[in-house]
């Protein structure tokens, strides 16, 4: 099978790979790429651990294809920090002990970061919302809604 | 929310610490929150090739043929494994620590046991190129009669699930088709009860569902030796059951794991480290062998489904008298670990409790389903439930508040437990008082003042009974289930060594290694505060301002007669005292 | 149509560490030439706090800094044998190890700066911020650092320490159970105030408060996210969860998060916990460990709660929207038990 030649923006930088068709875009960031923030949780875009932004909208990359992203702006958890400065969800998740196994986290912060950029000062509910396609099978919930309205507002939230 | 309550047991403790009792920030947390955090998958291996097995799509049947020719065919496939191609082709998870007998292939033999069961094995250059040449694996089965319940299972003529274990029951013992447990008399007390409550209770098998799969990868390393990236919650448990499995030396392999995508029980099994090494081991090339959700949830296997029947002897003033528990774990086609937790399941009963007539006759049964496994709570949340949705029931019918019933029964210092070991370091009760404080549940004065540090221990509650045996559930002979008493066993009787004292080498022989932990300069004043003996008063609770239906009078309880000169109990506090920290949390006089 | 609701409650107690023993732990900690300690396990870390507990339980023992204390684990090549992260055992058993191997590491730390200051060992204490001295007299004293140093390029000694706990192996009588099962036992008691709803039979837990005991709490934060996690998998063990919703048929098996149900965050109950502290004779400075038991609790204590809303047992888990309705129509109807208490005294 002919592989076919993508490339995107991965976190700021410039990135390329070849990929067969049918390869996912989580597939692509992992294993081509070294980017291992995004996790597989299910293939089916029923837990979030995979979630990642597509030009800043939150998006399942074990259900994206990598060529759909050819040319677009691609941001994982991975980029979050800039240098040792952590983004404000970052450091109110670590402030809320808002992960115990951490696997979800990634998936968690991406999809509240997706939130916070289009809306700074969710409501509980929307905080909620925004997380609900999110998995996490330790926490309860409580300390990742509690860091996300933390961070909500803070001044370090910069537009992605 | 969080509260420390460092009031009560504070003569137990010494607070003057330095870090530990500090809510420190977690070492991994900076990880997790960058991405940075590596599990077993995040790591990345040039031409890794990648496992699938073809499952069992029914829960009893004979294998006739299988033929993997087209699948060998397929393109991109490297090598296709069948049973025979597995060296040791039968473990069970605790013959590390020598219990059980092996009973599970890692690659089915012959016949299935249950819908899932991994017949055959595919390694392949990708994930979807495995997938595809499952397909063209041909099985051709023989369904046979299967059961799903654990109490047909355990009826003569029942499919044989695991002809290891033919009678669908693991032995214990090798006498008994159950483990018993057998304190005091219950059937004199059941008959000498105001009240006598039975009732069944079912748990739920449930998924462990860690958002991370189980999975492994393993690939040649230097020197000879295969590095394995493993998820497994016991490292050397899944080295030790690999090493076996594939039949080489255990410093061929080299695990690496530690960090783990949540586990709940659910990554104990070791369910893909010894094919993977297998796969590395037969191609030369790194295997990557990962679960996918819908193999998680159906075939990883679950909390154990226990079935729970309780009989309680209840008195009007709400003493509970006796107590007999019969129970079934659903061990699924293959032993496990359930094994294990019937076992821990009976030092458990009768829950946190002092019932001067206790016993159980815990099984563990062979059904045609997934095999289940540890979970959080392993042997304990099941029973709980049930024990608890009894408590609450015996309450109302002794008409009693839930709370005062507890305290009233519950355990303390000194009480003799039915696997004949005394209690100490108890606190249910204090726990029933914070919770109903905090709750605004209101519990009388009498109640607020009980303790478990008084009060237990006292005459018949810091014994061990005479006892009466049986011989119900011999091996091989169902016909005695239903058996009546043997023997009756002298008061005071104990037949197992207390443990001697753990071994904690490597302090003895350190040269100026101080005798106690460190303590810190200048020290911090302590409070000693002074604690008043209190009285080991009767309880007796307030009456309930709701009366139990009135039922039936039975004759009130008579107390066993007392057995003749009952030998005093062996020192039955389990003298495990460790590292006792007399400078740091010592009880001070 | 309406909301009833009601209150339940359970108790229990739950062994700490493998039952019967049996079930060994060890660690190895050395030191770098600058006085950072290197603690090398296999025990496991998955997400319950294995890495951050051995941390502090380390740094105690040796008196140093948390930040001097790095924890390793698990690499087969260089962490010691460890049983595994089941059964509430790595706190006890693996933080007995540990104190075992600081207490050793401790003991040629002091022995070294002894040399260097030309004191006796046993005159020595450190105050927990990287500095040694003499007891009573902190202006004489030298710094880890540069004790550590000394031992190795001077005196040509290992600050290092190696350590195993084991409890040895009980057998159990197979007439009466007899057995030695566990030295150490948490307690609890959970409240559950729940709503039911009679038309739809749908169960909302409103609140839980809770009172654990839990020995020794190592770190205040992590005790809390066990308790709190594992109360929302006990909820959701309560009202939700099952594989097999028509057990023992195996059909209609849920695969994967769709079809699973567990509670979202918008159905988290406000919970406060109470902790309080019994230490265990023989725990790491009286530790227990919540990981397992957290969710027990909750099970029995909804459970209770709906019979108390609504006058339905439910025996078999887990408490469906289905079996609630059943109840009731068997009843002839909604049957609340008596009021239990006022507002929580919380929040």
């Amino acid at each position: 099978m002919a592989k076919i030649p993508v490339q995107f923006r991965l976190n700021g930088t410039d990135r390329a790979a070849f990929v067969d068709a049918p390869e996912t875009l989580l597939n692509t960031l992992r294993r081509s790429m070294g980017d291992f923030a995004p996790k597989y949780g299910c293939g089916q875009g029923a837990c979030g651990v995979c979630t990642v932004l597509i030009d800043g909208e939150p998006h399942l990359s074990c259900l994206t294809l990598s060529v759909a992203c050819e040319g677009r702006q691609v941001e994982t958890a991975s980029g979050m920090a800039n240098g040792p400065e952590l983004h404000p969800l970052q450091a109110q998740f670590m402030e809320h002990f808002a992960a115990q196994c951490g696997f979800c986290t990634p998936g968690m912060l991406t999809a509240a970061r997706a939130l916070l950029d289009t809306n700074p000062n969710p409501t509980r509910d929307e905080v909620i919302e925004a997380i609900s396609g999110n998995i996490c099978r330790c926490t309860g919930y409580e300390p990742i809604v509690a860091a996300i309205l933390a961070a909500a507002g803070s001044p370090g939230l910069r537009r992605a | 929310m969080l509260e420390l309550r460092k009031d009560l047991f504070a003569d137990e403790r010494d607070d003057n610490l330095n870090v530990v009792g500090k809510g420190i920030q977690r070492q991994d947390m900076p990880g997790h929150v960058t991405g940075l955090t590596r599990y077993f998958d995040d790591h990345a291996f040039d031409g890794m090739l990648h496992l699938k097995v073809v499952r069992s799509p029914h829960a009893s049947a004979r294998i006739r043929s299988i033929d993997v020719s087209a699948a060998a065919r397929a393109p991109g496939v490297k090598r296709v494994l069948r049973a025979a191609d597995v060296p040791v082709n039968k473990n069970t998870l605790l013959s590390l620590i020598n219990f059980g007998k092996d009973d599970e292939p890692s690659l089915a033999v012959d016949k299935v046991h249950y819908v899932g069961e991994p017949v055959v094995a595919i390694i392949a250059e990708s994930e979807a190129q495995a997938l595809a040449a499952k397909k063209l694996v041909r099985i051709d089965y023989e369904p046979m009669p299967a059961v799903f319940d654990v109490e047909e299972a355990l009826k003569p003529g029942a499919p044989v699930v695991n002809e290891t274990y033919p009678a669908n029951y693991f032995e214990y013992h090798e006498r008994f088709d159950h483990q018993k447990l057998r304190f005091g008399d219950v059937e004199r007390a059941f008959a000498g009860a105001d009240m006598v409550l039975e009732h069944r209770y079912q748990m739920s098998p449930i998924e462990h569902a860690p958002t991370e799969t189980n999975g492994s990868i393993a690939a040649p390393e230097q020197n000879g030796r295969f590095v394995v990236h493993s998820c497994a919650q016991g490292l050397f448990f899944a080295l030790g059951t690999a090493a076996k499995i594939v039949a080489v030396e255990s410093n061929r392999l080299h695990f690496i794991g530690g960090t783990v995508g949540g586990g709940f029980g659910g990554k104990v099994d070791s369910l893909t480290e010894p094919l993977a090494v297998l796969g590395a081991m037969v191609t030369g090339r790194p295997v990557r062998f990962v679960l996918d959700r819908e193999e998680e949830m159906l075939y990883g296997s679950p909390r154990g489904a226990e079935r729970i029947y309780i009989k309680d002897a209840l008195m009007r003033d709400g003493r509970i008298v006796a107590r007999y528990i019969r129970s079934y774990f659903d061990a699924g086609a293959y032993t496990r670990l359930s094994s294990y937790a019937a076992i821990k399941c009976t030092a458990h009963l009768p829950g946190p409790y002092w019932i001067p007539n206790v016993a159980s006759d815990v099984h563990v049964a062979y059904t045609n389903r997934c095999p289940s496994t540890a979970m959080r709570g392993f042997g304990i949340t099941a029973v709980d439930f049930a024990l608890e949705v009894q408590m609450d029931r015996l309450a109302e019918a002794a008409g009693m508040d839930p709370m005062e019933f507890r305290i009233l029964n519950a355990y303390r210092d000194g009480d003799m437990k039915p696997h004949r070991r005394k209690a100490s370091n108890t606190a249910l009760i204090e726990c029933v008082q914070v919770a109903a404080g905090k709750a605004n549940w209101p519990i009388s004065e009498q109640g607020q003042r009980q303790s478990s540090l008084t009060g237990g221990g006292a005459g018949e509650r810091g014994q061990i009974p005479a006892t009466v045996l049986d011989a119900r559930g011999q091996i091989g002979r169902p016909e005695t289930r239903q058996s009546g008493p043997t023997q009756t066993l002298p008061a005071g009787t104990s037949r197992i060594a207390l443990s001697k004292q753990p071994v904690m080498e490597g302090a003895r022989d350190g040269r100026a290694a101080p005798t106690q932990v460190p303590r810190y300069e200048p020290a911090r004043p302590t409070t000693q505060p002074v604690t008043q003996p209190l009285a080991p008063a009767a309880y007796a609770p307030q009456p309930s301002p709701y009366q139990p239906v009135a039922g039936q009078q039975p004759p009130p309880y008579q107390p066993p007669p007392a057995p003749p000169s009952p030998a005093p109990a062996p020192a039955a506090q389990t003298q495990h005292g460790a590292v006792r920290f007399s400078s740091v949390f010592g009880r001070r006089r | 149509m309406a909301r009833h609701e009601g209150r339940g409650m359970a108790s229990v107690n739950y062994p700490i560490g493998m039952n019967l023993g049996g079930d060994p732990s060890q660690a190895l900690i050395h030191s770098n030439p600058d006085g950072k300690f290197t603690v090398a396990l296999s025990a496991i870390d998955l997400g319950q706090g294995m890495k951050q507990v051995s941390r502090q339980i380390a740094a105690e023992t040796l008196g140093v800094p948390v930040e001097d204390v790095y924890v390793d684990t698990a690499d087969s090549d260089t962490g010691p044998h460890d049983m595994g992260s089941f059964a509430s055992r790595g706190t006890h058993r693996m933080g007995n190890a540990i104190i075992v191997a600081a207490r050793e590491a401790r003991g040629v730390l002091l022995e070294a700066a002894a040399e260097e200051l030309e004191v006796d060992a046993g005159d020595l204490v450190t105050d927990g911020r990287g500095n040694i001295h003499v007891r009573g007299a902190p202006s004489r004293s030298i710094t880890v650092k540069a004790t550590a140093q000394a031992a190795q390029f001077k005196q040509g000694k290992t600050i290092a320490g190696r350590g195993i706990f084991l409890i040895p192996l009980s057998a159990v009588d197979a007439e009466t159970g007899e057995m030695n099962p566990n030295t150490a036992f948490a307690h609890a008691c959970l409240v559950a105030d729940v709503a039911v709803d009679d038309e739809t039979g749908e169960v909302e837990v409103l609140r839980m408060t809770s009172a654990y005991e839990l020995g020794r709490v190592i770190n205040p934060r992590m005790v809390e996210q066990q308790l709190v996690g594992g109360a929302w998998m006990g909820m959701s063990h309560a009202l939700y969860e099952t594989p097999e919703p028509y057990y023992p048929d195996t059909a209609h098996g849920p695969r994967d998060f769709s079809e699973y149900l567990m509670p979202g965050p918008g159905e988290i109950a406000p919970y406060h916990v109470t902790v309080l502290e019994r230490p265990a004779p023989d725990g790491p400075f009286g530790g227990k460990g919540p990981g397992e038991m957290c969710a027990n609790p909750v099970l029995p204590a909804i459970a209770n709660a709906v019979y108390n809303a609504v006058g339905v047992r439910v025996d078999e888990l887990p408490i469906t929207p289905e079996k609630i309705l059943r109840g009731l129509k068997a009843n002839g109807g909604v049957k609340p038990g008596p009021r239990r208490g006022g507002p929580v005294n919380w929040r």
